[in-house]
């Protein structure tokens, strides 16, 4: 990537740039304990969890930090934050 | 068209010959009668600008951070604790490579609390890639303002630019300033065209994260950015010397140097008083020359060491301190002529508005010329 004189960016930047690889522990979803209530893919402060037709959570693990409040938050203990090994 | 004019009111009337788009200032002694007049000219209609009141100097720069984003030309003014205030600013202003243009007219910082004239305000910036320009009169004062928009706005350059000068000393001093036309300072500087701007209908961002695969290139683009506006300086100032006959082409000024044994270094208008004394010492057979910097940033460091090599001394008038170390001006004389054998001996003096005489640099020499140096110079030490 050339740079942009004064760091200067088009729109969409942010997508380039997999801040996944920040992540020391990964969440880790249990379908079947995964009651579908929907509260990981709403709380999720980089909006990287999406529920597919069924209404099971689905994360990007490019763009997931590792940051854990989906895992903390669960009301049924459904996500396991794992350390990752890379 | 000569004009007796106090410095303030005359550096205004340049600003609006410069036509700026946005002025956003807080105001601050001594910077106080500058942007007093600007404003009296935005509201009698004299000036086409938006003129923002803002609530502290941080707003002031953020403002012109903004505006010079949005595509605008954009001037602003502040001095001691109102630049200290802007220090997060000035550096942003610098990495998104924005052109602004700022007088600073210098004062001393606190504390203790001074109102008075050194130029520890400008000097504390020196790394937050500012160009850096000090002028010795009102004449000066004035006319680098015009110099500063035009190597600024550079395409190849875009960096903003610090127009220096002594609070009081020339700010609120008459004298005679030759104004140049509006018309003639349309034909030398036009329109401020953008590189690059704020456009919702083309969304761009300005001074974006970097991470440290980024960041220190993009901190060796603004250094390269620094040392070729040297080029640009002096390309602008002689299109300056080519239309109005006063010559600013170069980054020093050498005084009565040729044949001299001691060299005085110093910035800003105290060289004044150095040429005149300067005249008398030359007078009773002292070989005494001046060398003032009119560019501290970018540091002319080539022509500091051809116009300097052929002293037996250096003697370095620093209107500031690095405390802990020496003054800023002394540092790079030294840096500059590293090797060289030539002593360099520095001298604070003048802090918080001490005022300077002939005799004053008088005695500097002599001190020079016996080898004493490095210190306070005038220091009192009967209230220590």
């Amino acid at each position: 990537m050339a740079l942009g004189v004064g760091c200067s960016a088009r729109p969409g930047k942010a997508r380039d740039n997999k801040t996944g690889s920040w992540r020391v522990f990964k969440p880790e979803f249990d379908h079947e304990k995964c009651s579908r209530c929907g509260l990981c893919s709403t709380i999720c402060p980089e909006g990287c969890i999406r529920d597919d037709e069924e209404g099971l959570p689905v994360p990007d693990y490019d763009y997931c930090k590792g940051c854990g409040i989906c895992a903390e938050e669960c009301p049924s203990d459904a996500i396991t934050m794992k350390q990752e090994e890379k | 068209m000569m004009e007796i004019m106090e410095g303030s009111h005359a550096v205004a009337e340049a600003v609006k010959q410069c036509r700026p788009e946005v002025i956003a200032a807080y105001p601050i002694t001594p910077q106080t009668h500058i942007v007093e007049a600007l404003a009296d000219m935005v509201a009698d209609c004299s000036l086409d600008c938006e003129y923002i009141t803002v609530e502290s100097e941080f707003s002031a720069l953020s403002a012109c951070l903004g505006a010079s984003a949005a595509g605008s030309r954009v001037y602003s003014a502040t001095t001691s604790q109102g630049l200290a205030l802007m220090f997060e600013v000035c550096y942003n202003v610098a990495g998104m490579r924005l052109p602004i243009v700022m007088s600073i007219v210098n004062r001393s910082l606190g504390a203790p609390l001074s109102i008075w004239n050194d130029q520890q305000d400008s000097i504390s910036l020196r790394d937050s890639g500012w160009l850096q320009y000090y002028a010795e009169d009102n004449q000066e004062a004035t006319d680098l303002h015009y110099i500063a928009y035009k190597v600024a706005e550079d395409h190849n350059i875009l960096l903003p630019a610090f127009v220096c000068f002594d609070g009081f000393i020339l700010s609120h001093t008459y004298e005679p300033v030759d104004m140049i036309t509006q018309e003639q300072a349309d034909r030398y500087l036009p329109a401020f065209k953008p590189y690059q701007k704020l456009d919702c209908r083309d969304p761009i961002s300005f001074g974006m994260y970097a991470t440290p695969d980024y960041y220190l290139e993009f901190r060796y683009e603004i250094d390269q950015a620094m040392k070729r506006s040297a080029a640009v300086f002096e390309k602008a100032g002689k299109e300056f010397f080519e239309m109005f006959g006063r010559d600013y082409r170069s980054p020093v000024e050498e005084y009565r140097l040729d044949d001299a044994d001691t060299a005085i270094v110093a910035m800003g208008s105290i060289c004044g008083t150095v040429k005149d004394a300067i005249d008398e010492m030359r007078d009773a057979g002292k070989k005494v020359g001046l060398l003032k910097i009119r560019t501290f940033r970018p540091f002319p460091s080539a022509e500091v060491k051809s116009a300097l090599s052929g002293v037996s001394r250096v003697a370095v008038l620093d209107k500031n301190i690095s405390l802990g170390a020496k003054g800023a001006v002394a540092l790079e004389i030294k840096d500059a002529l590293y090797g060289s054998q030539v002593p360099v001996l520095d001298y604070i003096i003048a802090l918080g508005g001490r005022d300077v005489r002939r005799k004053d640099i008088r005695e500097v020499v002599s001190n020079a010329e016996a080898g004493i140096g490095d210190l306070f110079y005038g220091l009192r030490t009967e209230v220590l």
